[in-house]
């Protein structure tokens, strides 16, 4: 069994950012951890430790096998099984837009850690828009689904996302923005809007 | 035993005196008990520094025969989809050992042994048992084994009852434990459904306040209407309408108060095999265990350097201990931060799951143990 198979291995870019944000030793909840190769490489490179929380049960078995503890439950639902304060820090990678009540979650996020790491798809992306003006719904790399098979049911630019976080009172400590290809944007304010594929928010409540 | 790669072939079960008159063992109630012998078996092989053992607790009914066959037995051990060479609890990389509890009547010390003060059954001068008792008689199996440090302590139900307080009382001596369909407090309705048992058991004329043994008599009628009855709740509505659905009996509808339907007729052959392997006094003692188990309440969960890894797991048509029973464990020990694992597994078979091939759950025993090996103790 090699290290690269179940180990931490090469973390993707995006979650590589993700990452960065989170402070050595934390404990660490990752709500929509996938296979979690991510808080695997938290707790074999950082000293970190936490849980994972995924509900598609082959990303589970993979996180099993990777010795992440996870926690198969509905994102939407049973956050409450989680305790106040009980992690420093919680990451919502590319999940946002697939969650029933985001508004909801991020609440719950806020009660559970002191700091949220949020990454999200921009649908307000230029590409997007076109499409739209096209007449089509928007389709993309970062959203490769057809309207009627698409996982994501929330559908946010950043400049909405900016204004749930302010009326949830989530400070934006940081705002990373990237290219529909995955290039670093060094952009800020709402031009972004239009011209990030992506963007990753570090957020405290306040 | 028809030949199959994947069993670990005849098996036979051993005993041992643990404790004795002179040392005996001393239970949470402060009583004491001696002689304690215990049946136990072993499957694999014990690698060369002792890393590899893993400890599989039974539940209310079953025995240390968990894995393999018996000469002359028509099926293998309760545990064997699981245990063998190739199955998730491989016998060619761990070493897996199962001891019948105290209080039973399957090879271990229990009410119907001889009580060394009187020369009789203890009967009901038996001491009351805790989950913790069960788990000082293994620990000490265990020791004498040869073994420091378990892999992991595995349980379904009632097993999962006692791999819960192996880990918080002796969060050394164990690196990883499994809980299966298990519960950490009865509700009142798993309570009421033992009382019923427990009443059908002590009401029958045949009970003799205990002593039945020494009048070569059983309360055979109150057992076999405590074995049907938990039958029922061992398995999901589905599940008995899968099996049954409503088919008669005999082919055609003949109505009366025999057995008209398939389904009595399963409950009544339930009952019947029952008979033959257990024992009332130790559904007696072995029912009320469970139902004073409350460990979160009796341990304090203190913060660990390295603490026990835990994988629980519940099944989604188990409603004898449901998802909430599991998920108020989940909800202890992530709270405490020790490194959890939780699956709702989906099946449609109720409490029995746990004995059950469910791919999606042995896929995840299979798994976690592969990483337990590689973590190591």
């Amino acid at each position: 069994m090699t290290a690269s198979r179940w180990g931490s291995g090469r973390l993707r870019a995006d979650l590589a950012l993700v990452a960065e944000q989170i402070p050595a030793g934390a404990r660490v909840l990752d709500l929509g951890c996938g296979s979690g190769s991510l808080l695997a490489w938290l707790m074999s490179e950082r000293g970190c430790t936490g849980t994972g929380v995924e509900i598609d049960p082959e990303k589970v078995l993979k996180a099993i096998r990777r010795g992440v503890p996870v926690i198969e439950l509905d994102v939407d639902h049973e956050l409450a099984e989680f305790g106040d304060g009980s992690y420093d820090v919680c990451v919502l990678s590319r999940t946002i837009q697939t969650i029933l009540r985001p508004e909801h979650v991020l609440r719950e996020m806020s009660r559970i850690a002191g700091t949220l790491v949020v990454s999200v798809p921009n649908f307000g992306w230029w590409g997007h828009r076109l499409r739209l003006l096209r007449g089509r719904m928007p389709m993309s790399k970062e959203l490769p689904y057809k309207w009627y098979d698409t996982p994501n049911i929330r559908h946010t630019t950043l400049v909405d996302l900016e204004k749930l976080f302010d009326a949830l009172e989530l400070g934006i400590v940081e705002r990373f923005t990237f290219t529909e290809t995955g290039r670093r944007l060094h952009m800020q304010g709402a031009r972004a809007n239009l011209t990030a594929g992506a963007a990753v928010y570090v957020l405290r409540p306040q | 035993m028809r030949h199959d790669p994947e069993s670990v072939g005849f098996v036979e079960t051993q005993q041992v005196r643990l404790f004795t008159r002179d040392e005996p063992l001393t239970l949470a109630s402060g009583r004491t008990l001696g002689p304690v012998d215990v049946a136990y078996e072993t499957y694999g092989r014990l690698n060369a520094d002792r890393s590899n053992a893993v400890m599989i607790c039974h539940a209310l009914t079953g025995d240390a025969h968990a894995a393999g066959w018996h000469v002359g037995a028509k099926g293998p051990g309760w545990w064997d989809n699981l245990i063998g060479p190739g199955k998730p609890l491989d016998t060619e990389r761990f070493f897996v050992v199962c001891a019948n509890l105290i209080g039973g009547c399957r090879g271990s010390t229990g009410p119907s042994s001889i009580d060394p003060a009187t020369g009789k059954a203890y009967g009901l001068s038996f001491p009351l048992l805790a989950i913790a008792d069960f788990v000082e008689v293994h620990r000490a199996l265990v020791r004498h084994l040869g073994i420091g440090r378990l892999l992991a302590v595995v349980g379904g139900s009632m097993g999962g009852m006692q791999a819960l307080e192996w880990s918080l009382s002796y969060p050394d001596e164990v690196a990883h434990a499994v809980i299966i369909a298990s519960s950490s407090r009865l509700t009142a309705q798993n309570i009421a459904f033992s009382a019923v048992a427990r009443r059908a058991i002590m009401d029958d004329p045949h009970f003799l306040g205990g002593d039945y043994e020494a009048a070569g008599v059983s309360p055979n009628v109150g057992l076999s209407i405590a074995r049907m009855m938990a039958h029922i709740t061992y398995l999901s509505e589905d599940a008995f309408t899968e099996k049954f659905g409503r088919s008669p009996q005999n082919g055609e509808r003949t109505p009366g108060f025999g057995i008209d339907f398939a389904v009595e007729s399963y409950l009544d052959h339930q009952a019947e095999t029952f008979l033959e392997r257990f024992d009332a006094l130790s559904y007696l003692y072995l029912t009320r265990v469970m139902d004073y188990f409350d460990p979160f309440t009796d341990h304090a969960l203190p913060r660990l350097e390295r603490p026990v890894r835990y994988l629980v797991v519940s099944f989604d048509t188990d409603w004898r201990f449901s998802t909430s029973h599991s998920r108020r464990i989940v909800r202890h020990l992530e709270g405490a931060r020790y490194p959890v694992t939780f699956r709702e597994i989906k099946s449609p078979w109720g409490h029995d799951s746990f004995l059950l091939v469910i791919d999606d759950y042995h896929a995840t025993l299979r798994a976690w143990f592969d990483r337990a090996l590689e973590v190591g103790t």
